[in-house]
């Protein structure tokens, strides 16, 4: 283990945040926290229209990925985080389309295509 | 073998090591989830009918499983600012409703398990019920693993809190962003099974 034992006053500071911002951070998760509960009634009520299947399947997705944003970028701080880790984050979400998008490299009745 | 632990900044990275440990290791279950996804979208326009969720599956009990697992995100999040703040004994509080809702939203979920059992749902049944119970079944190991971690962190592993407090905030940042992950995977099962 190493020596660097920092038990000292300003302990927000040694962990990287502003001691000032954390009052400010709890009223913004509370607005997020109420925002995703008003966006999950909204997910459940839109279900109950029985739209057509694409048009179904892309709010959902679209108030999804709202909510993943809320929670991302607010509780996991990703709106003030390093340029490393939006670098590790861009990729991830490269590789991850590409993951999505193989299905539609099949023929419709779901083969692969063969050459 | 002594392994060094450090918070400290790195000046190349602007980041201490273990929030680009934490990070890279939730890329590597982004894709994990993403090929069960990629999957469930190859067997779902392969197949030639597909039921809508909700004809089979339980919707309110998933929608208050969804209230439960967001709640959880807040008092995790408060956990750790009330460390922050410097107040461990509200960061109990928080940390223990954490632990609560995570066995809560676990306690729903083998009741919904048991339901579809009991009436002869297996996961061979069908394409659907395949991809409901794997997809489900391995959001609900992350679920367990992160109440473990939880569960350390609320009980023994909270002695750190008096050695070295920026060491044990550090360590409750950390999990909370894989506690937030798992909330995060949960935002998109839900619509993608149970109501579409």
């Amino acid at each position: 283990m190493t020596s660097d034992h920092a038990a000292t006053s300003d302990h927000a500071a040694d962990t990287g945040h502003d001691p000032a911002d954390i009052d400010k951070h709890v009223r913004v998760y509370i607005i997020v926290f109420v925002a995703l509960m008003v966006l999950t009634v909204v997910t459940v009520a839109i279900s109950r229209f029985h739209l057509p299947v694409p048009v179904a399947v892309s709010v959902a997705l679209l108030v999804a990925t709202v909510k993943g944003a809320l929670v991302a970028c607010y509780f996991m701080h990703l709106i003030s985080e390093k340029k490393l880790i939006y670098a590790v984050l861009a990729l991830t979400a490269a590789f991850f389309v590409v993951l999505l998008a193989l299905p539609s490299l099949t023929h419709n009745n779901g083969y692969w295509i063969h050459g | 073998m002594d392994i060094p632990y450090t918070v400290a900044v790195r000046r190349d990275t602007g980041l201490n090591n273990g929030k680009i440990g934490i990070w890279l290791f939730l890329a590597s279950e982004v894709m994990l989830f993403g090929a069960l996804f990629a999957s469930y979208i190859l067997i779902r326009t392969g197949a030639p009918s597909w039921p809508r969720g909700d004809t089979i599956l339980d919707v309110p009990l998933a929608t208050f499983n969804t209230i439960v697992l967001i709640s959880s995100s807040v008092t995790m999040v408060m956990a750790w600012a009330s460390l922050m703040r410097r107040r461990f004994g509200t960061f109990r509080i928080y940390m223990g409703a954490t632990i609560l809702l995570g066995l809560v939203f676990l306690v729903v979920k083998y009741f919904e398990y048991s339901h579809h059992l009991h009436i002869g749902e297996y996961p061979s049944t069908n394409n659907f019920l395949a991809i409901y119970y794997t997809l489900t079944g391995l959001h609900m190991l992350h679920v367990f693993g992160g109440m473990v971690v939880n569960a350390y962190f609320w009980g023994p592993g909270s002695k750190l809190w008096e050695k070295n407090p920026v060491w044990f905030t550090n360590r409750v940042e950390h999990s909370g962003l894989f506690w937030h992950f798992v909330d995060l995977v949960w935002i998109f099962l839900f619509p993608t099974l149970y109501l579409l």
